[in-house]
């Protein structure tokens, strides 16, 4: 008889027993958030190829949950800028960031776009970052698929452990 | 090496007109007077059936005198014969006229030659910049253009 009488407090977690996690909400979101990753490929030059074979079947970006791309700043997350960025189209570049409803992050994807790659001339943004914010850079000319994978890694990695607007 | 057949019968009609000719590397070249180059030009297109311009580009020799060079690349689609014609130009307000009346194609190519080296082609109603932008200063293919100086719409300023 005694052990049919316990307290309340008991009873709950008994019966909430494998239902229930507790953590912060800035971990749930960021779960949340880095396994739906919308992107915008801002796509100028020849890392454009490398982009399409990470985002087609062979690498397949979907199994880190980043598969769709959206061709609308409006229904973006992630911009991916790819490719050599002229001072022609860098007020376009930066619309575009603007554009973006928060939350977004912005990967540099290879040489040209984070730092001017091989063109040091009077074309060529000598990187991204002296126009729009950047979360993660990604070596290479072109990088490959893998280091493309790894980058997204990373930015997963950062979105997980950031603080978050809600 | 010997007089091609285009160079005796432009020689024939525009005695002026050459006034240089190799065939180095088999790569058949005049250099013609500018001021007859829409003659020259004629008479290839309508009696050697050069019926295509293959690309036509500008050359900053600096400091040489005369400083500029346009080049023409001309292809006969049919016999596959190829044809250089090079026009040299002066410093000061290089110009010349514009074949647009003769290959359409040369529209945009004049129009590039004039963003990145300067050169005026008169009769061209339309000369303005082809790929970079209209506050740009300058013409940053000239030799004398600094070759780290950028003139950036947004960002900061180099």
């Amino acid at each position: 008889m005694s052990e049919l009488i316990q307290s309340p407090m008991m009873d709950m977690s008994r019966s909430l027993s494998g239902q229930v996690v507790t953590t912060k909400f800035d971990k749930i979101l960021g779960w949340a958030r880095k396994y739906s990753l919308f992107q915008y490929p801002f796509v100028t030059a020849c890392c454009g190829m490398e982009y399409m074979a990470t985002a087609c079947s062979h690498y397949d970006i979907d199994r880190f949950g980043a598969a769709f791309a959206r061709f609308s700043p409006r229904q973006a997350d992630v911009i991916w800028v790819v490719g050599t960025i002229s001072h022609k189209i860098a007020p376009v570049l930066k619309t575009i960031y603007d554009q973006t409803a928060d939350p977004k992050w912005v990967v540099s994807f290879g040489a040209c776009a984070s730092c001017g790659g091989p063109y040091d001339n009077y074309a060529t943004v000598q990187g991204i970052d002296t126009i729009i914010p950047v979360d993660v850079y990604i070596a290479g000319c072109p990088p490959r698929p893998e280091a493309v994978l790894d980058g997204l890694l990373k930015l997963q990695d950062l979105i997980q452990n950031q603080k978050h607007d809600w | 090496m010997s007089k091609f057949p285009e160079h005796i019968a432009i020689e024939k009609s525009h005695p002026t007109a050459v006034l240089d000719w190799h065939d180095r590397f088999g790569d058949r070249t005049l250099i013609v007077d500018g001021k007859q180059i829409v003659d020259v030009i004629t008479l290839l297109r309508d009696s050697f059936g050069y019926n295509m311009l293959v690309d036509l580009t500008a050359v900053d020799y600096f400091p040489r005198r005369p400083r500029f060079e346009v080049v023409y690349h001309f292809l006969n689609v049919d016999s596959h014969a190829r044809l250089r014609v090079k026009v040299q130009l002066e410093e000061s307000h290089p110009h010349i006229a514009s074949i647009i009346s003769l290959y359409p194609i040369a529209d945009w190519l004049e129009r590039e030659a004039w963003d990145m080296f300067g050169i005026k082609f008169d009769g061209h109603t339309n000369m303005k910049r082809l790929l970079l932008y209209e506050s740009f200063e300058g013409h940053p293919l000239r030799k004398d253009y600094p070759k780290t100086k950028r003139q950036p719409l947004i960002g900061p300023q180099n």
